[in-house]
């Protein structure tokens, strides 16, 4: 992830922000949403993800977290655009996990991960394997099926009840599933968790990191929304 | 290469603590850490380092497994399979090691642990110890180590109450700082466990409270429970870590040199097998190096200790079939189990306020042998504390087990009990066995083609009465609090070590301190018996886990050992314990 910048100068902007928001008692800065507007204004071209698969991906992330009265869905909040990137990242080369066979996938599950795919190995096949049950039940690819058919087939996929390599697919569902909760809470900038939504409809503050002057106020409701690592507010 | 006086591999904890004693001593010092040099700044400068994903999720500060990790299964005879993901510990790697981003909780060893096996004889009778469990006495008092645990403390300016825990040894001086205030689930906590009866007590905590400058000069600040501990460099100086509280004063010393990205692949003997030469290395140009040197301190993280001496051929290798053999032997780690309260909406947890250990609180009544065990037929136990260390949302999201894990009813469990739930855990010790045991592994290699380290363990009957009975306690507790709803999670017999579950970095033994060459790797002042210019430290050294975090008595066998080294090995040589 060192490939990300830091933008510094946002964060100070940002902090600015912070300073003319505070003093003047508005929830949300104006230069909050100058800062985010402008990533959202275009839609996102996936990079590694083809055209099937990116249907695949916003299908299935809009079933593990459905737009609903509840807060932002997984796609509102950006979490595709997070799992394209994560792909193209030393993680998604499978550079955070050994890699070094043989492989053993037969011994219990309890001993952890051990297929031969990284992460971006895996999604392809993954992906693959479902769309291929989701035309074998129904005729169409996945992304083209209605709501409960895909919570069926994604129910399957978890279970490892899939007709064809569903060890493969389990697997598959975990990481997805995994990186579909990364996306959803980890900090805007790696492309998920668009406008901090997801931080706001549970409450969490993000990068503020200083609570000094709630030290002694324990049990009062934190009055305060979060701020990104770019300074950014929400 | 131009000899050093001692070679020291790793630059954690105890690697920073010998740096300074022995370039104190006025020998000329060699480090060589295995991962990148890191400081407060610019590595752990905020913004950046609020970022959940990268640090405690992808866990850019530990060690990259990609190149290295064990292997691990659960009994002998089956194949061992790579750790491939980091899940049950993280593995420290870099300046501080696991010390840069541990939470901060030193605790000192209850006496007892220190002489286990003679405690339990003598209280229960001999056969109350089952006849596979390999625990025995350090040879060590508590005694002996007090002033060393003492001592650590100042250096890293604990907060805690003197006399708070009524089952801790005795102390030659109060903690150096006042503990902060506890925060509300900690509140919560200590206020029931004062209605059943307990006494809890603030969870030392090395988080500076306020502005305090160490016995060596260095200066910490206030902790502001920014809630990212564990897994993260601290940007405040407020939680303790080698670079906050030793490394500063060894900069710029002419008798010291560290090479960062240098990986030991062996330590160096003699012909005769029974003095070392020196360490073999590559380093950070990939370039082999013979490093000559007349001491070795061995002081990586506890499993990498283990793997060294097993490549080097330092100690005769455990054999769990015949019982002989040292080196890999009793191999334990810690059992936890958590307790959390979900409480309604009106409750405001904030369970983003916190820290690894500052604002905490505990009891101590069920730990070690605090407790009669008679009539309960398991050895040792846990303690049980409260709080929160951050509430960071990809990672510490407390949910009930009924609630679904994706769809619509996942994000309504998440919207209702993120900000609104606590949290008690357990941290109970584990025993060590004659079948759980370290060794090379005879398949997997690390990057540069050496045999990665074999692990083979899994559970006993009586570390799932343990948790039983304690987790129990931490039940009634939990119940007190009256939350809406609770939910325990606690291993069962038949679930057996689960790789997947973050547990604790609390890995134990494998390169043991004991009475003599045949119970142990290493004697009292955690020299190597059998090739005493090599000195040894770390976790590794625990002949059995206890239910504490082990870093205060990690250091305290170090400076223990230390102190020896200078007033007596450095004029003698040789064996400082004749067997």
């Amino acid at each position: 992830m060192s490939e990300i910048p830091l933008k510094r100068r946002d964060f100070l902007r940002g902090a600015a922000g912070f300073a003319l928001a505070s003093g003047v008692g508005v929830g949300v800065g104006v230069g909050a949403t100058a800062a985010t507007a402008g990533p959202q204004s275009k839609p996102y071209s996936p990079t590694y993800f083809t055209t099937a698969e990116w249907a695949f991906i916003n299908a299935a992330v809009e079933r593990l977290i459905p737009n609903d009265g509840n807060g932002p869905g997984g796609v509102d909040a950006g979490v595709p655009v997070f799992l394209d990137k994560q792909m193209q990242l030393p993680y998604g080369h499978g550079a955070y996990w050994y890699m070094q066979g043989p492989f053993h996938p037969e011994t219990p599950p309890t001993l952890g991960y051990q297929l031969r795919q990284t992460p971006r190995e895996l999604y392809r096949a993954g992906i693959a394997l479902i769309d291929r049950a989701a035309v074998h039940a129904h005729k169409k690819p996945f992304a083209q099926l209605d709501a409960a058919q895909r919570d069926a087939l994604l129910t399957q996929a978890d279970q490892g009840h899939l007709p064809e390599d569903s060890l493969l697919a389990a697997a598959f569902f975990a990481l997805l599933l995994r990186n579909t909760r990364e996306g959803y809470f980890a900090d805007p900038l790696y492309g998920g968790n668009r406008d901090m939504a997801a931080w706001k409809m549970v409450g969490f503050p993000g990068a503020r990191a200083d609570f000094t002057d709630f030290i002694d106020q324990q049990g009062r409701k934190y009055p305060y929304g979060p701020v990104a690592i770019d300074g950014s507010r929400g | 290469m131009k000899p050093v006086d001692a070679v020291i591999i790793g630059y954690g904890w105890t690697g920073a603590i010998m740096a300074k004693e022995l370039t104190d001593a006025g020998l000329s010092v060699l480090v060589l850490e295995r991962g990148p040099e890191r400081d407060t700044a610019p590595d752990f400068e905020y913004p950046r380092i609020a970022d959940e994903l990268k640090y405690a999720v992808r866990g850019d500060l530990w060690q990259p497994l990609a190149g290295e990790t064990v292997t691990i299964r659960h009994k002998p005879g089956e194949i061992a399979v790579p750790y491939r993901q980091y899940g049950s510990f993280i593995l420290g790697n870099g300046t501080g090691g696991a010390g840069a981003h541990w939470n901060g909780q030193q605790w000192r060893a209850s006496p007892n642990d220190l002489r286990i096996r003679s405690v339990y004889e003598e209280r229960y009778g001999k056969k109350f110890i089952p006849d596979d469990m390999s625990i025995q006495d350090y040879g060590i008092s508590y005694e002996e180590l007090e002033p060393y645990f003492d001592h650590f403390e100042k250096v890293t300016g604990v907060a805690g109450t003197a006399g708070g825990n009524p089952f801790e040894g005795k102390r030659s001086n109060p903690f150096p700082q006042q503990p902060m205030p506890p925060i509300l689930s900690s509140q919560l906590f200590a206020k029931a466990a004062r209605e059943l009866g307990y006494q809890p007590f603030p969870v030392p905590a090395a988080n500076s409270t306020a502005a305090y400058t160490n016995p060596y000069g260095v200066r910490m600040g206030p902790c502001n429970l920014c809630g990212y501990c564990e897994g993260f460099g601290c940007f405040l100086y407020s939680k303790a870590a080698p670079q906050t509280t030793i490394i500063p004063v060894l900069k710029g010393r002419s008798n010291l040199q560290v090479r960062h990205n240098s990986y030991v692949t062996r330590i160096l003997l003699d012909s005769s097998g029974k003095l070392a030469t020196g360490v073999r290395y590559i380093d950070a140009n990939g370039k082999q190096v013979d490093q000559p040197a007349a001491m070795v301190v061995l002081a990586s993280f506890q499993m990498n200790n283990v793997r060294m001496l097993l490549l080097s051929g330092i100690g005769k290798p455990y054999d769990p079939v015949t019982g002989k053999g040292v080196v890999g032997k009793n191999y334990a780690y810690q059992m936890v189990s958590s307790s959390t309260a979900f409480f309604d909406e009106s409750v405001n947890m904030n369970p983003f306020i916190g820290a690894g250990a500052a604002g905490q609180q505990a009891i101590d009544d069920y730990n070690a042998d605090h407790f009669d065990h008679g009539k309960h037929g398991f050895v040792g136990g846990a303690m049980i504390f409260a709080g929160a260390t951050g509430g960071r949302p990809i990672v510490q999201m407390p949910l009930p087990p009924d609630a679904p894990r994706w769809g619509s009813g996942w994000k309504s469990a998440v919207r209702k009990h993120y900000a609104h739930s606590s949290s008690v855990a357990t941290m109970g010790s584990v025993m060590s066995y004659r079948d759980r045991y370290l060794d090379l592994d005879p398949t997997y290699r690390d990057a540069h083609g050496v045999p990665l380290l074999r692990m083979t363990f899994d559970w006993h009957p009586n570390e799932y009465k343990m948790t039983a009975f304690t987790s129990a306690r931490a039940g009634e507790i939990v119940s007190a609090m009256k939350p809406q709803r609770m939910s325990q999670h606690i291993l069962k017999p038949g679930d057996s070590y689960d790789v997947r579950v973050y547990q604790s970095t609390h890995n134990t033994g494998g390169a043991i301190i004991g009475t003599n060459p045949s119970n142990s790797v290493l004697n009292r002042y955690s020299q190597c018996w059998d090739v005493p210019n090599v000195f040894v430290f770390g976790a590794s050294s625990f002949p059995q886990n206890i239910g504490y975090n082990p870093t205060g008595l990690v250091a305290a066998l170090t400076y223990f050992a230390a102190a020896k080294i200078r007033s007596t090995y450095l004029k003698t040589g040789g064996a400082l314990v004749h067997a």
